[in-house]
């Protein structure tokens, strides 16, 4: 493999990485403050594509789009977090699971009634849309380069919120003992619906800026939603931080597997063989590393601290 | 005491009228994939098939048809109940379906079981062409592979000397690789297969790149197509190699690729803008009622229409079995494609054309015959088959 193409794979992996982080970072705070199970955190990532390709349409600006989607993906968050996820907080996890995949096949049809099974498609930003140069034969997106740029200030505006403002401490606080912050007098059913809606337009924005270069079509979420969740059972629940960290490197381990697995494989099997047994290896590979970080850390690599096993 | 028996008469007949009417009527049930992504293909073939009942006055053969359609929402199970619900309760006369090859292994036992006969508007394994042919089973689109091997022969004729393939890791994955290979005498650069459902090409594209091949071999139905070809014009590779695909770039995929996919290849057995009154015909009255342009999925629906209709025609109904199947056999129909006949394995003989994807004048997209690539092309496996 030429030194390019690991350039390009390592790009490549790190963007995966970041779209990663914005869907997961929603996860961990909701299931690590409130204890919740979300299922249909992957479903907010669909609508956020959607909203944005329906927006765009009708503004033909990408940039009020994106902010028109935020806006309606934060409304119908807490529309459900009012009419059903609210009633769910002090059930059991599986409760949680089934109603909330309930919301993942309503969410699913309603999409697919309003706007057809057909995938969609949408162009980026005119001034991103470009190409720029990178080997003779191949040209790179610069709205890929945009979306690493933009997770990364996501990361670190998300970082100085949780760590440096009282809204931020109150979510930490949560994340270690919700009941006694409840009891030294805080809203905690407000904190909750706050950071349920925060999580869950972190996630729609992943999908508007996913939507560029994806199709944009129902269901387009529930795979990263299961990757979402390796990532905070990686990094360890409830921690920023460690979501960052656990989403680079399963995007990287991701990416990188999928390229490199059936080339380091035929060195010792036949052709066939490796074509064979390669992409079902690379499919496994960050399970495997979550297995791996489970048997070594089974708290995460980077669990919140003080929180109650 | 006589009006009581005119009373009880003229009860008896309205009881019986149900009884007579159902001897003119026929039944035909529809098993496709109508939810998810994947539906967009299903609903071609619905509309395509209800055309064609709506253009001969809701009548097949003459009879009065009741349509049924169903959804396998792509799970083997729900499909498999449908098609038991379709025969056994509803008593249908054909099975009209399915999309996916996978759908069709699942309803094939209880339909064929039932006597009923079954028609594959889309689905052609080798599974069921080969040893295991029936004679109840009818496919009116192409054996699986045949696409495929079109492709390998496209590439052997343009003298491409480098290829690199591009499949989901999936059983029709491999058999498209398998089927092009068939035809193809050239070098491949590489093969690679990525997961069903695949997001994001860019390691992929790098690799072919890196590879500097002559032509890709792409096999990315629904919106694994569309994330590609998109992927791929960006990439600008689009301008620097050809591009033979199956199921990539057509009229399901096409109204979402636009201009991405412009000049891209593919191979088949019809086109919209195929050279033939019918088919200027079909497609003004589809595009007409359903606003969009028709592919193959609904054009085998409509012959798979006008195929029932042919047969229950000749065989004055649909009492003698063995009279039906006959008149089956014998596709005395005007296909959509022209040429049409069946093997003796009941799968169609039929010719292929290389494709490209156009834009209209009016904005729209859809595949074009570029030129005949075989004439009257027969699947391999027909030879195994005893009937």
């Amino acid at each position: 493999m030429s030194s390019t193409l690991l350039l390009i794979q390592l790009l490549n992996g790190i963007q995966l990485g970041v779209l990663l982080f914005l869907i997961a970072a929603g996860l961990t705070l909701v299931f690590g403050v409130m204890g919740f199970i979300n299922l249909a955190h992957g479903v907010q990532y669909m609508i956020g594509a959607y909203l944005t390709v329906w927006f765009y349409g009708m503004t033909g600006h990408f940039g009020a789009a994106l902010l028109l989607a935020l806006l309606a993906a934060l409304a119908l968050a807490l529309f459900l977090e009012f009419a059903v996820f609210r009633h769910l907080y002090d059930r059991d996890h599986l409760d949680q699971v089934l109603a909330t995949f309930g919301v993942i096949l309503f969410l699913n049809q309603a999409v697919k009634v309003i706007w057809g099974p057909t995938p969609l498609v949408i162009s980026p930003p005119e001034f991103l849309a470009g190409t720029f140069r990178l080997t003779e034969n191949l040209n790179y997106s610069i709205w890929r380069i945009a979306i690493i740029m933009i997770g990364f200030t996501v990361a670190g505006l998300l970082w100085f919120l949780v760590t440096k403002t009282r809204i931020g401490m109150l979510v930490r606080a949560g994340a270690t003992n919700a009941g006694m912050v409840g009891a030294l007098g805080v809203n905690i059913r407000r904190l909750f619906m706050i950071v349920f809606g925060f999580g869950a337009m972190l996630a729609g924005f992943a999908g508007s800026i996913a939507a560029p270069i994806y199709s944009v079509e129902p269901g387009m979420g529930d795979g990263l939603l299961i990757t979402a969740f390796v990532v905070i059972v990686i990094g360890g629940i409830g921690s920023i931080r460690g979501t960052f960290i656990a989403a680079l490197l399963v995007g990287l381990v991701d990416t990188l597997g999928r390229s490199t697995i059936t080339d380091i494989l035929k060195l010792f099997l036949e052709p066939s063989a490796a074509n064979q047994i390669g992409p079902a290896l690379a499919s496994m590979a960050i399970y495997i590393l979550m297995a791996a970080v489970l048997f070594f850390r089974p708290e995460g690599l980077f669990p919140a601290q003080g929180r109650r096993a | 005491m006589k009006n009581l028996v005119s009373v009880a008469a003229v009860a008896l007949s309205l009881a019986a009228a149900p009884v007579a009417l159902a001897k003119d009527t026929l039944k035909v049930g529809m098993i496709v994939t109508l939810s998810g992504p994947p539906g967009a293909l299903g609903n071609q073939a619905r509309d395509g098939f209800q055309l064609a009942l709506e253009e001969m006055g809701g009548k097949l053969g003459g009879m009065e048809t009741e349509f049924i359609l169903e959804d396998d929402e792509l799970k083997a199970d729900v499909a498999q109940s449908k098609a038991r619900s379709l025969v056994e309760r509803e008593e249908v006369d054909f099975v009209v379906g399915t999309i996916f090859s996978n759908m069709l292994a699942a309803i094939y036992k209880p339909v064929i079981q039932s006597g009923a006969f079954l028609i594959s508007p889309n689905a052609g394994p080798s599974t069921f062409a080969g040893k295991n042919c029936h004679e109840n089973f009818f496919v009116t689109s192409y054996q699986n592979n045949q696409n495929f091997e079109v492709l390998g022969k496209i590439a052997t004729d343009k003298e491409y000397r480098k290829v690199f393939m591009l499949a989901p890791n999936y059983q029709a994955g491999k058999d498209a690789m398998a089927g092009f290979k068939q035809n193809y005498k050239g070098e491949i650069a590489d093969e690679i297969f990525t997961p069903l459902g695949h997001k994001d090409f860019s390691a992929e594209i790098a690799r072919i790149a890196d590879a500097e091949a002559d032509a890709l071999f792409i096999f990315m139905p629904g919106g694994m197509g569309v994330r590609f070809v998109k992927q791929f014009r960006a990439s600008g590779l689009a301008d620097k190699m050809a591009f033979l695909s199956a199921f990539t770039v057509d009229e399901t995929t096409l109204p979402a690729q636009k201009d991405d996919a412009v000049g891209m290849n593919g191979a088949t057995n019809w086109a919209p803008d195929l050279d033939n009154e019918q088919t200027a015909a079909f497609t003004a009255a589809f595009e007409e009622k359903y606003g969009y342009i028709p592919g193959g999925y609904a054009m085998q629906a409509y012959d798979s229409a006008k195929l029932i209709d042919s047969a229950v025609t000749k065989a004055g109904g649909v009492g003698d079995k063995d009279a039906v199947r006959a008149a089956l056999e014998a596709a005395d129909f005007t296909s959509l494609r022209g040429d049409f006949s069946f093997n003796n394995n009941h799968y169609p003989v039929q010719d292929f054309y290389l494709l490209e994807v156009v834009k209209r004048d009016d904005g729209k997209y859809h595949t074009s015959i570029v030129e005949k690539v075989f004439d009257d092309y027969a699947d391999s496996y027909a030879d195994a088959c005893k009937l």
